[in-house]
């Protein structure tokens, strides 16, 4: 359990202290990670699946290992394509997979909601690895790990997320988690990528980067995927980057010198960022990356271990 | 429908009659002989051999009409068939209902036209007005033969569940249809513009992380039609209006004098978007056109309180469990509508949003105008089609309870207030509900 949940669907339905019980444990669960040893007995004996209807290398990668250092059994799943077109309904999949009996269902789908929908019918913990446009929440919580190792806290700082921000589940779990923190968000990107009703999540908006990433302590680019332009959000890459994209020059003369660049992967070099930004000193790419893996730790952690054993099983992740 | 009702009295006895069509409104008793109205009155001793219906304390009005029914026969039996949405329809106060010609095979030929109105007779619970198509297997591609399907027996053309895409095509729809007098009835959404559109866009959708379909995509074509019904002076009606655009661009259309009508459903009357994202992705909640914004709802209340909207229609939409059981972008559009139709809408008259006479006369004599259907009335002499309403009785909604074959409804588990007590089809009672 985490506070009240038996799943992580959203973190717009977190509250502050649920969020802070997992940033806190995941101190932890990062300290395990540079043992010379990266193995503890935690969740023997547990499984995890991991169901991805969507490709993901990265997120279902780090779901696994995070499974594999705690001790469970990991099982990936990837349909191709969608449950419709392969005629087995995503309930009958889930279900299939649940009668393997494991203790955590991670699902990745193209559908918002689909997790949640899964959560109603499946007797395990469900934990969404992103679905549609709707959130990634462990992403949420990662971004907010990296900031708070970073500077110390999210309240009172700034974060500007920049780009699409109409398709990301990236920003959405962000903005909740972060203004739920104590932060205060800007949403940029040019105005075909910016939903109806962006302010009613609890930031601004804004369609000018410059402005977005004034006085910013950290700045979120979100990858731009190839399969919207021309749809026609955007003319061409070319422009995008010219004015939404990050450069060394503009880094340089807009953003603040101790800011903290952040993207969730994979990165269009040269498109949101430019190689030199992306492997400059303001980023903090690959901490997430590493970050990542503990966050999903603590999630694991917290939803297979149950509330009873989780004091025991925490004696054997102090050194 | 073929029974006779030689020399049967049926007395429906003290009850509030509610007839727009004779401007009746009173305690009155309405004595149906061979199944048609005899005598409207207001003080009646009853004939010792009369069969009577105590009415004191309810409505009495002549039996609903539905404009727009999904019964799914031929084709998709396993979501409903004629006779299952005959019953449903019979269980909420409606004697007449109009079949939409989604069918598979379509309804763009006499012998689906006359499949239907067999399965119907068959059935007897309820009148069923079949519509043809505006397109041959609804393609937007060649008109179908309007002649025909008017001689079997179809009482407007329609493509619904899909626009007619070109304005040339539906420019020629609009006028061929007058040669046989049949109303052209449409379903508007502008397709680009929908895109992959699950729900209404808006701040609801954002939080969802749903595609949007705005509100705009059903009022483009809306403002493309009526330029359209003014160029070839065609009989234009309009499905289920939802938007608050649409509601505007008809009532001015109308004030200009352009023959045109329209219908709301009672789900785009009383649900928004809100709902929707107070649900958890229930899949109850999706239709088309989607549920819209509280403004939205607020524009087709009005638009149905000052006449602007002639008629309520339910949009019937039975699916099987299988097709709402699955992720909100993979599931069914529709609900099904006929058994709650009543206690969702006259929920707006006890807001005082509507009058009872405008609830009444918008399942009645208003939905009759749009196609031409007789009935929709208790005037002495007509065929005795009447409802009898407890506007006050409570009941849960439980699906399983239901008559439809189907039980997508949204007010599952819901507590309503009103229910149609009786029902009579020309003189003869073929739905009777008591409360336990």
């Amino acid at each position: 359990m985490i506070g009240r949940h038996r799943h992580l669907l959203s973190l717009e339905a977190y509250s502050r202290e649920e969020i802070l019980q997992i940033l806190d444990l995941a101190v932890s669960m990062k300290e395990v990670l540079s043992r010379p040893v990266k193995k503890v007995p935690s969740l023997r004996g547990k499984s995890v699946v991991n169901l991805f209807f969507e490709t993901s290398t990265r997120t279902r990668s780090s779901f696994e290992i995070a499974a594999k250092i705690l001790s469970a059994d990991a099982l990936n799943w990837t349909a191709s394509g969608s449950s419709v077109t392969k005629g087995e309904t995503l309930l009958d999949t889930a279900r299939n997979l649940e009668a393997m009996r494991p203790d955590v269902l991670v699902v990745r789908h193209a559908a918002g909601g689909a997790p949640s929908f899964l959560a109603r019918h499946v007797a395990c913990s469900v934990v969404s690895a992103g679905d549609g446009a709707h959130e990634h929440p462990t992403q949420g919580l990662l971004d907010c790990f990296t900031i708070r190792e970073k500077l110390g806290s999210l309240e009172g700082k700034v974060v500007a997320i920049v780009g699409d921000i109409s398709h990301s589940r990236v920003a959405r779990s962000d903005v909740h988690s972060m203004t739920k923190l104590g932060a205060r968000v800007r949403l940029c990107g040019p105005p075909t990528m910016i939903p109806k009703g962006a302010e009613a999540l609890g930031a601004t908006v804004h369609h000018d980067l410059r402005e977005a990433v004034r006085g910013a302590d950290a700045v979120i680019m979100l990858r731009i995927q190839h399969e919207r332009i021309g749809d026609p959000l955007i003319p061409n890459t070319r422009e995008y980057s010219k004015y939404w994209g990050l450069n060394v020059r503009k880094t340089a003369e807009w953003l603040k010198p101790e800011a903290v660049i952040l993207h969730p992967g994979p990165i269009n070099r040269g498109v949101e960022l430019s190689s030199d930004v992306a492997d400059g000193p303001h980023s903090l790419i690959l901490d997430q990356v590493q970050n990542g893996v503990a966050v999903r730790m603590a999630v694991l952690y917290l939803l297979a271990g149950g509330s009873g054993e989780s004091a025991r099983a925490k004696e054997g992740l102090t050194p | 429908m073929s029974q006779s009702h030689d020399n049967e009295v049926l007395i429906i006895q003290g009850g509030r009659v509610i007839d727009p069509a004779t401007g009746i409104d009173g305690v009155r008793t309405v004595v149906v002989r061979d199944g048609r109205v005899a005598e409207v009155a207001e003080r009646l001793e009853a004939p010792r051999d009369a069969r009577v219906i105590d009415a004191r304390g309810r409505w009495v009005t002549p039996g609903f009409v539905d404009l727009h029914v999904h019964l799914r026969e031929p084709g998709h039996e396993y979501k409903e068939t004629v006779e299952t949405g005959s019953r449903a329809a019979a269980a909420g106060g409606f004697t007449a209902v109009c079949a939409m010609p989604n069918t598979v095979p379509a309804n763009d030929n006499a012998s689906v036209t006359e499949l239907i109105l067999a399965r119907a007779a068959a059935a007897g619970l309820a009148r069923v007005y079949p519509l043809g198509c505006i397109t041959r297997g609804r393609k937007g591609e060649e008109l179908a033969e309007y002649g025909e399907l008017k001689a079997a027996g179809c009482v407007a053309v329609t493509d619904d569940g899909s626009p007619v895409a070109s304005a040339a095509l539906m420019r020629r729809a609009l006028e061929y249809a007058q040669a046989f007098g049949l109303p052209v009835a449409v379903h508007e959404e502008d397709l680009l513009l929908v895109g992959k559109g699950v729900m209404n866009e808006g701040p609801p959708a954002t939080r969802l992380g749903l595609t949007g379909n705005p509100a705009q995509a059903e009022e483009v074509m809306v403002v493309r039609d009526l330029a359209l019904a003014e160029l070839t002076g065609g009989r234009l009606h309009f499905c289920h209006l939802s938007a608050a655009g649409s509601v505007r661009a008809v009532r001015e259309a109308k004030r200009r004098g352009l023959p045109v009508t329209a219908e709301v459903s009672p789900h785009h009357l009383t649900l928004s978007d809100e709902d929707v994202a107070a649900s958890d992705y229930d899949t109850d909640l999706k239709m088309n056109p989607p549920l819209r914004s509280a403004a939205d709802v607020r524009a087709v209340q009005e638009g149905l309180a000052d006449g602007t909207i002639d008629a309520i229609a339910t949009d019937h939409a039975p699916h099987a469990v299988e097709d709402k059981k699955v992720e909100f972008d993979a599931a069914a559009n529709g609900i099904i509508g006929l058994e709650t139709a009543f206690p969702v809408v006259a929920e707006l008259c006890r807001r005082g949003i509507l009058s009872e006479r405008r609830l009444v006369e918008a399942l009645t004599a208003g939905a009759c105008r749009c196609f031409g259907i007789p009935g929709g009335t208790l005037a002495v002499g007509a065929v005795a089609d009447v409802a009898v309403l407890d506007p006050n009785a409570e009941w849960a909604v439980d699906p399983e309870k239901l008559c439809s074959r189907a039980r997508n409804t949204p007010w599952k588990g819901r507590r309503l207030r009103g229910r149609a007590t009786h029902t009579v089809l020309g003189g003869r009672l073929v739905h009777e509900w008591s409360a336990r």
